[in-house]
């Protein structure tokens, strides 16, 4: 894609941030590439808004690195021109109008004034909801301002910090389009949430972090690859037994289905021709989301504990 | 339609020129007026040297009618507001949390407490010459509907000395946003320096003998009083370096290096 001699990369080096003895960010090193959208992935206080906090130097990294195409995002000239930045939608002036604040990031970055109408369009603010003040905002229209001002500068680089919170299932699909479009013209895309879903939906890679560690990371497609097959019938013996003479190791899962390592394809001839007439057939997910559900279930445990401790002190 | 604006691969870097400081102070001074608060500040400014004028040719003895008398009570409410526009203009960023934006925006915070401070004392200044130039209109008027001999009895330097200390005045509020980054715990703090301060500086005077010819060193408000009040000697101006460089010059580089280093979240 790179057809100016630049590549935008996002390059995380062994960054922790410690307070006093708890540490929130632990070690945690990655790279978000140029024409890809990297979804970064964790439970409610995860080190998630701490990282990117210290990617954009709000924060300063105890220690450790974030580059941006080398450079500490401290060195960036214009840093609006070459990297979008969304970290909390709501942190802006209530008492300022929309519009108002996108003309204070156009002049900030020396653009044209044309370019807070355009960004306006793009995020589908009207006129009149332009001219109210933030205060007066929902929270999905102040996610759309946020992403206005992170690409009203058309940097190469975007880091939005749950950009889909509050977006109703039409705002999630159009930040998904728009997303999409800005990673396939080359631009680099890293953003946040604490849903699953959400990342699957948008991200093309993911990188889960989970009490200030990197648990996993991966292209979306590795990550979310088939780890067996899930089959049902409406013979459970019959199916059992047809696996059983086929040589395929079977689990009995909790809702009473056959789980087998076997692919789709395999497990689906195996019934055919042992003539069991399948009522459903689909592949379980690499584990992701149980990895998912297991650290948030965790980091919620500790929650609960600390409180317990705090209670009984 | 995205496609056309956002353009991430558009070759930006060989356009992306660094931030003029000039920029950044524009910027600054657009945000003093363009939230509700600001606007209304701004405009009491103009309110309160109309209401004074009306109110000193209206009360005023006439023998008082001069060009100092209006001077004075016009630049008393100025000295009173523009600090309040210099802490919000600093604390805001923390408060309303706009900082997020901002200093992505400006990576280096001193530039945009730079800019802050330097168009505080463009405001302070433009309000200044504001309130003289009303002044002496309500001085020409006032004299003329009382029929009284006009009093021209502010010298240039005298003039200059009002405009230092209503400096004095604003920057006390720049260094008390600084150090706190709360709106309303830095005006607080301003309120306790310029009112209660002053009166417990007072009583302590009148009953210790001791404080009271350490006062002029010590006190801020008393040293910088003096410059609301014609030409200095050089002790009084000893006086003012001394005192403002401690309870100004001081706090306000402890100030910035909290800027510099506290978390915007």
């Amino acid at each position: 894609m790179d057809t100016m001699g630049r590549s935008s990369v996002i390059t995380i080096e062994s960054l922790s941030k410690r307070y006093g003895a708890s540490t929130v960010v632990d070690n945690i090193s990655f790279v978000a590439p140029a024409g890809r959208v990297t979804g970064f992935l964790g439970p409610n206080g995860a080190g998630k808004s701490t990282s990117m906090r210290m990617m954009v130097g709000l924060t300063s990294p105890t220690p450790g690195s974030a580059t941006i195409s080398g450079r500490r995002f401290a060195d960036l000239r214009n840093p609006g021109r070459e990297v979008g930045v969304m970290l909390d939608a709501s942190a802006q002036h209530a008492g300022r109008t929309g519009r108002e604040i996108l003309t204070i990031a156009q002049r900030m970055m020396g653009l044209p004034g044309r370019r807070v109408a355009e960004m306006l369009e793009l995020v589908s603010l009207t006129e009149t909801e332009a001219n109210r003040r933030v205060g007066n905002y929902s929270l999905g229209m102040r996610q759309r301002l946020g992403i206005a001002t992170a690409l009203i500068g058309g940097p190469a680089v975007l880091i939005l910090d749950e950009p889909a919170n509050g977006l109703d299932p039409a705002g999630i699909r159009w930040m998904r389009d728009l997303l999409r479009g800005y990673a396939d013209q080359g631009g680099t895309v890293l953003l946040s949430s604490h849903l699953l879903r959400e990342i699957e939906v948008i991200a093309d890679d993911i990188v889960m972090i989970g009490n200030g560690r990197i648990v996993c990371q991966g292209s979306k497609t590795q990550l979310l690859q088939s780890a067996g097959t899930i089959a049902r019938a409406a013979d459970m013996y019959a199916l059992k037994r047809a696996f059983d003479t086929s040589g395929l190791p079977t689990t009995v899962s909790d809702d009473g289905a056959l789980r087998t390592d076997a692919d789709p394809t395999r497990v689906g001839r195996v019934a055919h021709e042992a003539g069991v007439a399948l009522i459903e057939l689909r592949t379980v997910d690499g584990g992701l989301e149980e990895m998912f559900l297991q650290l948030t279930a965790d980091t919620q445990r500790e929650r609960a504990d600390t409180q317990r401790e705090r209670k009984g002190a | 339609m995205t496609a056309i604006v956002i353009d991430p691969v558009r070759d930006q870097r060989a356009d992306v020129y660094p931030v003029p400081l000039s920029r950044v102070i524009n910027v600054e001074l657009r945000k003093m007026f363009d939230t509700r608060s600001g606007f209304w500040l701004m405009a009491s400014i103009v309110i309160t040297a109309l209401l004074t004028t009306i109110g000193t040719i209206a009360f005023a003895p006439e023998t008082d009618l001069t060009y100092y008398t209006f001077a004075k009570a016009i630049g008393f409410p100025m000295t009173v507001v523009l600090p309040i526009i210099a802490i919000l203009s600093i604390t805001g960023e923390w408060s309303q949390r706009s900082g997020l934006t901002t200093f992505t925006l400006v990576p280096h915070r001193n530039r945009v407490i730079a800019a802050k401070a330097v168009s505080s004392v463009a405001v302070a200044i433009a309000s200044m010459l504001f309130a003289f130039v009303i002044g002496a209109i309500g001085n020409l008027v006032g004299t003329a509907i009382t029929g009284t001999e006009m009093v021209w009895d502010v010298s240039l330097a005298e003039g200059v000395n009002i405009v230092l200390g209503s400096l004095l005045c604003l920057l006390t509020g720049t260094m008390l946003g600084m150090l706190i980054r709360s709106s309303a715990g830095a005006l607080v703090a301003y309120f306790v320096y310029s009112l209660l301060l002053p009166t417990v500086a007072g009583i302590l005077a009148s009953s210790q003998e001791w404080f009271r010819d350490l006062q002029p060193w010590v006190d801020l408000n008393y040293a910088q009083a003096a410059l609301f009040e014609g030409t200095l000697t050089a002790e009084q101006w000893a006086n003012v370096v001394v005192t403002a460089s401690t309870w100004l010059v001081l706090p306000a580089i402890l100030g910035l290096r909290l800027v510099m280093k506290s978390e915007v979240k």
